[in-house]
């Protein structure tokens, strides 16, 4: 019995023999109806590496990149690691219904996919692929993403410029709809640790209410992401 | 003296149907531990109905009605009703109610065991006690792929029971949003399970509405991890 228990030790971890380098083509679409992607990091890592994960706290490097769209915390995190990052290559906001394509050659061990992008505008909002493993087979792969809360601050919908961790408010709207004035949705975040997204309120006061979001524009339904992935 | 012998009789007896449980147990048994982690913002889940069991139970029909079990642990997060109507089903091998419910952010786990093997499929079922009835779960997921200590990640959305109007009153959601009646026998709903449309809340406009913006949600709504063990 023994035996067969070390044997199957050692299947394990010949399974977990870092696959061959790869020669990946990506593209991503933003699906929402009003919401920005900041600049997006695709990250290759060796599996058991996370940028994010759901049920658990956020770090302040994810905080970082909810909050404000800032992802050299992520990078810095990832490098270490060895891992080959695709950092920002939509050269800045995906806006709702673009694409960015882009080609990621990717070391042997490398053999995980984690993305991120802040969901703007949000207060911690972002659209987050965790620890996927990379398709060792040529073909093209098409999966969608789905919209994440850091946790890390409470959703309030007051659009004033803070998107630095800790202040409060949503840094901004690229697409110009949202409006002034609101009185915030909520003072408080009940679920600290990383989770699905609830989705925006909005309203439809562009001078008040609870929100300056407008629940027009601003609403959307999961999944916010398309991903594609052609194995060469 | 005949006790002695019977005595002594008895202990290679012993020894062996322990060797016989611990071969049997190695080579004839699968148990497996189902994971589901809340990822809503503010819906705590009920205590998991777990189910075990081969082709020949569903433990919901989308465009059916609910059975009296899913009801009563839609609308009020008991999973008893449930898992008894299931017992009863001979397509199914083994039942487990959590004797906890999942706060939004955490995770809870049960563990199932079978000495059948082959053919082996679970479902799940858990209320949103902030809804009126509101649920989640898995419905047959098979299990024969996966291999020991090998897990599976399945994220999952929210249905509707259909067994109760969607009016998110203080009277009718169980939940600590509210503290509303649970279970009731009326069904007042179109009375079949379908994709949960999402609440409301009084903060979208609902008059009456318990619920506030933080009660929203979109799907996946849990995380089920399944993981089997031997």
């Amino acid at each position: 019995m023994q035996r067969i228990i070390y044997s199957l030790i050692a299947a394990g971890s010949l399974a977990a023999m870092p696959v061959m380098a790869q020669d990946l083509d990506i593209t991503i679409t933003n699906l929402t109806h009003g919401t920005y992607f900041t600049p997006l990091l695709i990250s290759a890592h060796p599996g058991g590496n996370h940028l994010f994960q759901p049920g658990v706290a956020a770090t302040t490097s994810l905080q970082a990149m909810a909050e404000g769209g800032d992802i050299s915390g992520l990078v810095a995190d990832t490098t270490v690691l060895g891992a080959d990052n695709a950092e920002n290559p939509a050269t800045g906001l995906l806006a709702p219904g673009a694409s960015t394509s882009f080609t990621m050659m990717t070391s042997s061990g490398n053999d995980h996919l984690s993305i991120t992008a802040m969901l703007l505008p949000t207060n911690d909002g972002f659209v987050g692929l965790d620890e996927m493993k990379i398709p060792v087979v040529a073909g093209t792969y098409r999966y969608t993403l789905n919209g994440y809360d850091a946790g890390t601050e409470a959703n309030n919908e007051i659009v004033n410029g803070g998107g630095t961790p800790g202040v409060a408010g949503v840094p901004g709207d690229p697409g110009g709809a949202a409006g002034t004035g609101g009185t915030s949705v909520t003072t408080t975040e009940a679920n600290t640790v990383v989770h699905i997204h609830r989705g925006v309120l909005g309203d439809t006061d562009p001078t008040g209410g609870a929100s300056d979001l407008d629940s027009r524009v601003h609403r959307w339904l999961n999944p916010v992401a398309e991903l594609v992935i052609t194995v060469n | 003296m005949k006790r002695n012998h019977f005595y002594l009789a008895t202990v290679p007896l012993l020894a062996m149907t322990l060797l016989a449980g611990c071969y049997h147990r190695d080579d004839d048994r699968v148990s497996y531990e189902v994971r589901v982690t809340n990822l809503t913002e503010a819906q705590p889940l009920s205590p998991l109905a777990v189910i075990l069991h081969r082709d020949g139970y569903a433990i919901w029909q989308v465009g059916s009605a609910a059975s009296d079990g899913l009801e009563r642990l839609a609308e009020g997060g008991n999973p008893d009703a449930l898992l008894l109507e299931a017992s009863a089903n001979p397509a199914v091998i083994t039942t487990v109610a959590d004797s906890t419910a999942i706060l939004p952010g955490t995770s809870s786990s049960v563990t199932l065991m079978s000495h059948a093997k082959g053919n082996l499929a679970l479902s799940l079922a858990t209320m949103l006690v902030n809804t009126n009835d509101g649920f989640t779960g898995i419905k047959a997921e098979i299990l024969d792929g996966l291999a020991r200590q090998q897990s599976r990640s399945i994220t999952v959305r929210a249905y509707d029971a259909g067994t109760e109007a969607n009016s998110e009153s203080v009277a009718t959601v169980p939940g600590p949003a509210a503290g509303g009646e649970g279970y009731n026998t009326v069904r007042d709903d179109r009375d079949s399970v379908g994709g949960h449309p999402g609440v409301i809340s009084s903060d979208d406009g609902l008059s009456g509405s318990a619920l506030n913006a933080s009660h929203r949600f979109d799907s996946p709504v849990a995380l089920v991890t399944i993981t089997r063990l031997e």
